[in-house]
This record gives structure tokens, C-alpha cells and sequence, in this order.
């Protein structure tokens, strides 16, 4: 593991080297807030960035895929069959993500690399990324990361960490994908290890104090799945819920989808776009029977998913990172933190809902 | 407004005593600065958790759709005119509701006030006229009317126009206000200006539905963006199918947006979606002399056909 | 194709070699698909009890259990009820029409577990597919001894709407397997076969349960919850009742979120389950 300095006003100048060794992505600001996006030529990540509204997610996952193409003109020799297509995955790298989101892509990579079926899409794009991260001094009153298995500084997903130290950013290099960036960067000068150490742990420390909100999960795998679902708090908590798919949208760990045929005349595409459990259409069958028919159903589906089913099916704790984008950004004001509480809290009861 | 709590409390505490109503809706403290959530109240006990401040600003009107108890619920001049407009289309019944009117003087707009500082808000507190804003390494004070949602800002129903309980005395209707001033504006522009400054408008869009479901409005049992035969949108990012679902669904709101906002407060990325159902509710005013959701019994222009309708349209 | 990794998205390209109406009221049919890349046929190598997406070119994919037997070879073939827009769709395609199957998906009935065992198969209406691949498959000669007794009971709402007609008939008239036929009710004065709901026949047909005997439930879920007190009441313990559930799914690899009761995916986990794992599960399907 390299520690290695660089002086913000070379900043700029290793930046631009990078252009030819990376696809980059980093912060921007549009209009009031910053999301990722990919960097042209010269342009520099905004590190002030707080945190992006939307996720990164869609940098590995693009909202919508093109699968195959296809053509239906019956006078072509291939017709109706299903067709790769060519899918840029050189390397990139995403500059400026918070250890948060980075962490989300482990969580999310259970899912699309299992033992039995590798999702090509969504593992070529993330073999291809190089995640680095910069770690949060100030992280927002919305943050529970610390108790949802994560952290300001947090290490795990990351292939570097940058930490911001006065006139200069320290770069942790945690991956040979990160020492092959931090080389194309013409990142070479190395700190004296033991002492940089000692003070990113202090910085990591103070950074750490700063969060204020924080989620019980202890009791999440002891507690019954159907006492959890038949618990009587739902009432409650899905009440003011509009079934919209902020959430599940701003969300850095869901990753379900719809596939869907698109044709323009005789030439067709399969594309996949990101879906969400809070729409009717998500699990609707063709007889019109809907198995999560009410708003009740889908928000439970949507906390027991990540808080409950998720823990019990990979015992990698739950999935959320504590980036707070829903808390933020739900209208009506559902709070992850709260449910959590709830469901955490739960003791079996006679009080069941019956839906 | 700050004073209504006491009386919305008694006034829930009564009706839900008295057996009038299985349920109140109103509002309890949300858990961030300027957010309140829609909430309910079954006993008396529980209207203890009710708040009323300038984060109110869901359209109640949203959670009576499709429900069977005899409910109490808050309405602000704007959920009123809902509420009216759901008599209207048979959505609820007059005898199934118990409105409680509160005379309201504008919704705090989070997203103006996030914008007007560097550093997270962390809290907001207000009186009558001003509110104070604190957060890291600043504390302001704002005049409330200097941040209030834009279509409050313009808001000329701020009293409820149907109630059967009221917290408070009415407040003075805004008079002078320029409504349509930003629909002018896009009105003057060029077939392809509009075209390209739609698509801008659009471009951070997610699909995400938070327009669409925050609103009263929109309570089709399948709504025309998931029907599959025939399939009348795509479902990716396409810009045309994007912008397809935008226009259509604020064409099915023409004659009967009550200019809540509560599309534009949703909107996860700052979406100003208004323009497009306050284009509608202009033409509306000027070709028909309709304001929605005013009257119970008046059906509304575009389901009744009169002689002397305009027709100029018609080439 | 810059894959680093095989794409299970991607449909093995088929014709459709024979389509057949299954029912009076036209509304089944069923489908026969010949591999247009022969290796393909093997590589698509499956048991009874697993489903494919059919994938319709331009429409879509839709997951449908496979009726074919793994003992039938040179074809794999499906039956469809017509509901949505694919499966519209497709019951307006012709023979020789191309497109694609992807699969074989899921897990199957537990047959390792069920050698040396008797097998009840109980079905109703158009969920009789995959129990057909079943009795296929375990009346092949090569497979019929490893089986103790065998009955089928299977019940459609009229004689038009059961499936898989000449080979009902036939099975009827062998010794090796025990044949319930029955439909809710008919005025055909020749209808020689039962008459009632499948749980009223499994009620008087079923041999009790015990640890020598599996029942295996497919069925609409009306069907299932007037027949699970039955097999209760036969003495079938819940992990010797085995169920296969549908959910709507797009993916069927477990990763599109969709189709999950509890943790278990019906797509991957599934389609076959116990009753006992079921109970464990909130029952959303």
C-alpha cells in the first residue's frame, strides 16, 4: 500500500494526463446540484461536491441498456434472431465518488455475479471501472453510513481513497487497478508512510464523529420473516408513500430492471431499464392478479428487500449504504432510518395486519 | 399560521370523538428541516402528533383516492379545489368527507432555499413573516415571502373554497399577481425554441413517476405510461418518450390542475413541470372563463359543449 | 461482442416446427420449436419441472414451464395460454416462424428424492404443462421402474378445456399409471371419466400420504388453497408436497427483483418449491 502526495496546483495538469488512459466521470454542477457525469477533455471533477443528487450507479448501469438489436425484415438472412452489440468497455474511472456509493457496488455485485449467472452488462462495465474515492470530512445530517456498514473513509470498494489535506490531496493506493491510475496520473511522490497513516486515521476518526444519524441493524436477522411482514407498523409507514420511484431511482443499491422490445419500422432493439418495486406494473401478472396489488406491499417489499431478505440471503449485512439520497429525496418524507428502527425493534406481537 | 396546530388538533380530537370520522389526514414533523409528512389519525390520542407550518405543501387531496372510511381531512385552498374536483368525477363522495378548511398564506419552497446556500440547511425556523435559516458557518434571515413556492407565490385561492370545519379566519387573497408571466414567456418563443427549451427542461428526467403520483389528479387504475396493448410510450430515456409522458399527462390535467405544485415539489431533480399544466390552466381561463376545482356543481368545460364555445382552433 | 462472459440473456434461435390448439375455447396452444443451430438442442438440456423465456422478436419474453419431456428429443415444446401481448402475439405466429428460447430456467421437481417413491401429480386448467413433461418423462421405459405408483389427477372447468387430449386417453388405458380425470361439470351424457373439483377427487382418489409418497401441485391458486387441507387431511407431511409457482418475471436468473417471495427468487429458487418452504416465505404470488 503507497501513500503518494500531490499539490493541488499540479492538480490539473495530472488530470489532463489521465484523458488517454481513462474514460473519466466525476462530480459536475448543473444548475442547483452536482451529478456524475462523464468529463470532457481538460474538465475537472468538482471535488467540492457535497454528494451527487443521483447515484453513480448509472456510470456501471446505465437507466437504460441496449441488450441485442435485431432485425424483423424477413428478406434479411438473419431475421428475428438477437444480436450482440458492440459495448465500449475500456477503462474508465470515476473520480471523486464517496466510499458510500463505492461500497454500493459490492453490495450490488452479489446480485449480478452470482455462482450460477454472471450478468455480462453490468460485470464488464464494473471490470472496467476504476473507483476513486474521496473521502467526506463533512458528511451531511441525511448520512447513517457508519452504522450501515460503512464510513467516510471507508476503504473497501475503493481502488484509491484521495484525501483532501490543505494545499495538497494525499492519494491511498488500495488495488493494482488504483497503482496503474495513480501511475497514468503521474502520481510518484510518495509521503512517509507510518506518520500519513496515523493522520488519516485521525482525520478518518474526527470525519467519523461528525455523523449524527445512525440505524440499528443488530436484530434484523433474528427477527421472523413473516412476523416482520405481518408486523402492524406498515399502516403507518406506507401511508403517506406516493408509490413513486424516487427511492428506488436515487437509490446506489437497486439494481432491479424491466426489458422491453423497441422497433423503429423493421429494426428493432431488447433494451433494459432500470425498474422499481413501487410500481403496480412490477409485479403485476398477465391474469391481472397482482401479488403486491396494494402501496402497502410495495413499500414492505421495499424495506423487507433491503433490510431483511437481502441480510438473510447473502449475510453481507444490509443493502444500504446510509447515503441518505432517500431520506432526502423522497417527497413525503419516508425515512429509511425510521423503518429501520422499526423493523430492527420489532417484537412479535398479536398485533398483525392482515392485507 | 403557526397557530393553527392547537385548533386542528381540537378540531380532529372532536370529530374523531364524536364518531364523525374513522380518520384524519393532516400532517406529522418530518424528519429533515423543511419537510413535514402526510399522516393520519385514528383516535383522538393521535391527532397529538399533528403539525402545521409552511412545509405542508403535499396536496392532501393525493390520499383520499380510493378509500371507504369516512374521513377527516386538512385542506389548504389548493387541496380544497381537489377535493372538489374528486366530487367532481365521482371520485369520493361529499357525505364521505369532513373538510377541515385551513387558510393557508404559501409553502416554503425547500429547493429555492437549498439553492440559496452553500452548506446543508440545518434548521429552519419560522414565525409569521420571517423565517431563520441555520446551517453550517451561517444563520439568515429570510422574508417568507421571498421563498415560497412559485405557485403559491402566485396563488389567488389561498382560502379553501369548501369546508365544513375551518382553524382560522380567511386570509386576504392576493391580488395584482401576474400568473402567467413564465407561460408568456415560452409562449413567445418559436415552434423550435420551444422544442429545444422542452427537451432542456426534460433532460434530467429519471421516469421516476413522482410528478405524476404526488398529484391528486392522477389516479388512473393503469395510467396510459404502463399500458402494454397498445403501448402508447417507450419506457427508456428516449427524449421523445420522455417528453411524451410530460405532455400527455399535463394534457390529461387541462381544466382541472388546481396549480397545487405539489408535481414540481416532488420532482427529485428540480423538474419545473408547471409550465406545462399552467400553460393549460391559462387557455382554459382565457377560452372558457374556467378556474378548476371552484365549484362542486358546475361541470367542468372540456365534458360539457356550449354554442358559443370557442372554436377558432378548428381550421 | 467485447463479453468477457457468456450472455444469458441471449435466446437460442428457434423455428416453430408444429402449433396445435389445445382447448375448445382456442385460447391454449400448444408450441413446438426445433433448434435452428442443432448444438444448441443440447446445450439446452433440462429436467421436468423447468420453464424457458419464449422470446418473441420485437414483443418481448415471456416465462413458460416446458411441457416437453427431457425423454423427447429433436424438440422442445410449450403450451401458452393467450393473456398478454407476447403471448398474443405469438398464438397469431405460424409454423416455420422464427424466434427464440432461452433457458432452461429454474429448478425442477425433485426427482433424485422421489426415486423409489409414488408420485401424485395433481393439476388443474392450463398448469398441467410441466406435469405432463412429468408423466413423459417417468413413463419412459427407462425411467418407469425407478417410480412406485403413479396417479394423475387433473381437472378442467369442461372435457374442451383439458389439455393434451389423445395422450390423456392413452395414459388412461394403461396398467402403470393411475388416471383421475375430472371436470367441474359437463351435459355430455358420454363423458365416462369424474366429475368435480380436483380436490374433491384428490379427496377420494389420493393414496394417504406418508414418507413413501410425494404430491406434487400445479395449479390456479383457488385450486391449490381448496387442495392443500385435502393432502393435510391425506396425511401428506409439507415436505412431501411440492408446488410450482408462477410470478411475473422478466429476467428469470434472479436478477431483475421482481418475482421474489421473501428472499427466494420463484425464478432461480424456484419455480418449485415445498409447501414447507412456502410457509417460511411472506406467500406473495
Amino acid at each position: 500500500m503507497t501513500i503518494v502526495q500531490i499539490d493541488k496546483e499540479n492538480w490539473e495538469s495530472s488530470i489532463k494526463k489521465l484523458f488517454g488512459a481513462y474514460r473519466l466521470f466525476g462530480p459536475v454542477k448543473e444548475a442547483d446540484f452536482h451529478n456524475f457525469k462523464q468529463l470532457e477533455a481538460g474538465q475537472l471533477p468538482d471535488l467540492s461536491c457535497l454528494n451527487t443528487r443521483l447515484s453513480p450507479k448509472s456510470i456501471i448501469y446505465p437507466q437504460t441498456e441496449v441488450m441485442f438489436k435485431y432485425t424483423l425484415d424477413e428478406n434479411e438472412e438473419d431475421h428475428h434472431i438477437l444480436k450482440e452489440v458492440d459495448k465500449d468497455y475500456s477503462p474508465q474511472a470515476v473520480m471523486g465518488i464517496r466510499p458510500c456509493d463505492a461500497k454500493a457496488f459490492e453490495l450490488v455485485r452479489l446480485n449480478f455475479d452470482s455462482p450460477d449467472y454472471k450478468d455480462p452488462y453490468w460485470l464488464n462495465a464494473y471490470t472496467a471501472t476504476t473507483l476513486v474515492g474521496l473521502a467526506c470530512e463533512s458528511p451531511c445530517k441525511t448520512c447513517f453510513c457508519t452504522t450501515a456498514g460503512c464510513g467516510p473513509y471507508h476503504e473497501e470498494a475503493l481502488d484509491v481513497l484521495l484525501i483532501d489535506h490543505g494545499d495538497q490531496y494525499w492519494a491511498k493506493v488500495l488495488s493494482d487497478k488504483g497503482d496503474a491510475f495513480v501511475t497514468a496520473a503521474g502520481w510518484t511522490d510518495a509521503v512517509d508512510e507510518q506518520p500519513a497513516i496515523k493522520e488519516i486515521e485521525t482525520k478518518k476518526k474526527t470525519a467519523e464523529d461528525k455523523i449524527s444519524a445512525f440505524v440499528k441493524t443488530d436484530n434484523l436477522r433474528q427477527v421472523d420473516t413473516n412476523e416482520l411482514y405481518n408486523a402492524k407498523f406498515w399502516e403507518e409507514v406506507s401511508f403517506s408513500c406516493i408509490n413513486c420511484g424516487t427511492c428506488t431511482y436515487v437509490c446506489p443499491t437497486c439494481w432491479c430492471f424491466d426489458i422491453q422490445d423497441e422497433n423503429r419500422g423493421s429494426q428493432g432493439c431488447r433494451i433494459r431499464n432500470w425498474d422499481s418495486c413501487m410500481y403496480p406494473l412490477f409485479t403485476l401478472h398477465g391474469s391481472g392478479h397482482n401479488p403486491r396489488g396494494t402501496k402497502l406491499h410495495r413499500v414492505r417489499q421495499r424495506f423487507m428487500h433491503k433490510l431483511k431478505y437481502y441480510v438473510d440471503k447473502y449475510d453481507a449485512g444490509i443493502q444500504c449504504v446510509g447515503c441518505g439520497r432517500c431520506v432526502r429525496l423522497c417527497p413525503v418524507n419516508i425515512d429509511i432510518r425510521r423503518v429501520c428502527g422499526y423493523m430492527n425493534g420489532h417484537v412479535a406481537s398479536a398485533e398483525a395486519c392482515e392485507v | 399560521m403557526l397557530g393553527y396546530i392547537d385548533k386542528i388538533k381540537e378540531v380532529s380530537k372532536r370529530l374523531l370523538e364524536e364518531g364523525q370520522v374513522e380518520m384524519v389526514i393532516g400532517f406529522r414533523k418530518g424528519t429533515l428541516s423543511m419537510m413535514n409528512e402526510p399522516h393520519f389519525a385514528r383516535t383522538p390520542a393521535e391527532v397529538q402528533n399533528f403539525v402545521w407550518d409552511s412545509n405542508c405543501g403535499i396536496n392532501l387531496c393525493n390520499y383520499l383516492t380510493n378509500r371507504t372510511e369516512k374521513i377527516g381531512i386538512l385542506a389548504k385552498g389548493c387541496d380544497s379545489r381537489n377535493i372538489v374536483t374528486h366530487i367532481i368525477e365521482n371520485k369520493i363522495k361529499r357525505d364521505q368527507i369532513v373538510i377541515i378548511g385551513v387558510p393557508c398564506k404559501g409553502m416554503i419552497d425547500r429547493r429555492k432555499m437549498s439553492s440559496l446556500f452553500e452548506g446543508e440547511i440545518d434548521d429552519v425556523i419560522e414565525d409569521e413573516h420571517n423565517i431563520t435559516v441555520k446551517g453550517a458557518g451561517f444563520e439568515k434571515i429570510l422574508n417568507k415571502k421571498d421563498v415560497l413556492q412559485q405557485n403559491c407565490a402566485v396563488c389567488i385561492h389561498r382560502n379553501p373554497v369548501i369546508y365544513d370545519e375551518r382553524v382560522a379566519d380567511l386570509v386576504d387573497e392576493q391580488t395584482d399577481i401576474d400568473r402567467y408571466a413564465d407561460v408568456r414567456e415560452i409562449e413567445a418563443l418559436s415552434a423550435q425554441e420551444k422544442a429545444a427549451y422542452f427537451e432542456k427542461l426534460l433532460e434530467p428526467c429519471i421516469r421516476c413517476y413522482a410528478c405524476r403520483n404526488a398529484c391528486p389528479l392522477c389516479y388512473c387504475p393503469t395510467c396510459f405510461t404502463d399500458e402494454s396493448r397498445p403501448q402508447w410510450v417507450g419506457k427508456g430515456q428516449d427524449t421523445t418518450d420522455v417528453s411524451t409522458f410530460h405532455f400527455l399527462r399535463a394534457y390529461h390535467c387541462a381544466g382541472r390542475c388546481t396549480d397545487c405544485g405539489a408535481c414540481e415539489r416532488s420532482c427529485p431533480v428540480g423538474i419545473n413541470m408547471r409550465v406545462f399544466t399552467k400553460k393549460l390552466e391559462k387557455d382554459c381561463l382565457e377560452l372558457f372563463g374556467w378556474e378548476a376545482g371552484l365549484d362542486p356543481d358546475v361541470r367542468p368545460p372540456l365534458d360539457t359543449y356550449k354554442p358559443g364555445d370557442p372554436d377558432d382552433f378548428i381550421k | 461482442m467485447g463479453g468477457i462472459v457468456l450472455n444469458p440473456y441471449l435466446p437460442y434461435p428457434v423455428r416453430i416446427d408444429n402449433i396445435s390448439i389445445e382447448t375448445e375455447d382456442k385460447n391454449l396452444k400448444t408450441f413446438r420449436f426445433v433448434f435452428l443451430n442443432p448444438e444448441d438442442e443440447e446445450k439446452f438440456s433440462y429436467h421436468a419441472g423447468q420453464f424457458a423465456e419464449l422470446s418473441v422478436t420485437g414483443k418481448g419474453e415471456i416465462p413458460i414451464g416446458i411441457a416437453s419431456s427431457p425423454t423427447e428429443k429433436g424438440y422442445v415444446m410449450f403450451t401458452v395460454n393467450k393473456v398478454g401481448l407476447v403471448s398474443s402475439y405469438l398464438h397469431a405466429m405460424k409454423e416455420g416462424d422464427i424466434m427464440g428460447v432461452r433457458g432452461p430456467l429454474g429448478n425442477w421437481y425433485p426427482w433424485e428424492q422421489m426415486e423409489g417413491k409414488n408420485v401424485v401429480l395433481v393439476g388443474g386448467g392450463f398448469a398441467f404443462t410441466t406435469l405432463r413433461s412429468s408423466i413423459v418423462y417417468m413413463l419412459d421405459p427407462a425411467n418407469r421402474s425407478k417410480f412406485k405408483d403413479i396417479h394423475v389427477i387433473y381437472g378442467a372447468r369442461t372435457p374442451g378445456m383439458l389439455m393434451y387430449w389423445d395422450e390423456l386417453i392413452e395414459w388412461e388405458k394403461r396398467d402403470d399409471i393411475n388416471m383421475h380425470i375430472t371436470v367441474d361439470g359437463t351435459d355430455d351424457p358420454k363423458w365416462k371419466y369424474n366429475t368435480g373439483f380436483v380436490p374433491t377427487i384428490t379427496e377420494q382418489k389420493a393414496p394417504p400420504g406418508g414418507q413413501d409418497t410425494f404430491a406434487v401441485v400445479c395449479g390456479p391458486p383457488i385450486m391449490i388453497k381448496f387442495t392443500q387441507p385435502v393432502l393435510d387431511k391425506l396425511g401428506y407431511s409439507d415436505d412431501h408436497i411440492i408446488m410450482s409457482l408462477e410470478n411475473r418475471m422478466k429476467c428469470g436468473i434472479g436478477m431483475c427483483g421482481r418475482c421474489n417471495i421473501g428472499k427466494e427468487f420463484v425464478c432461480k429458487d424456484g419455480p418449485v418449491f415445498t409447501l414447507k418452504e412456502i410457509s417460511e416465505t411472506p406467500r406473495e404470488f
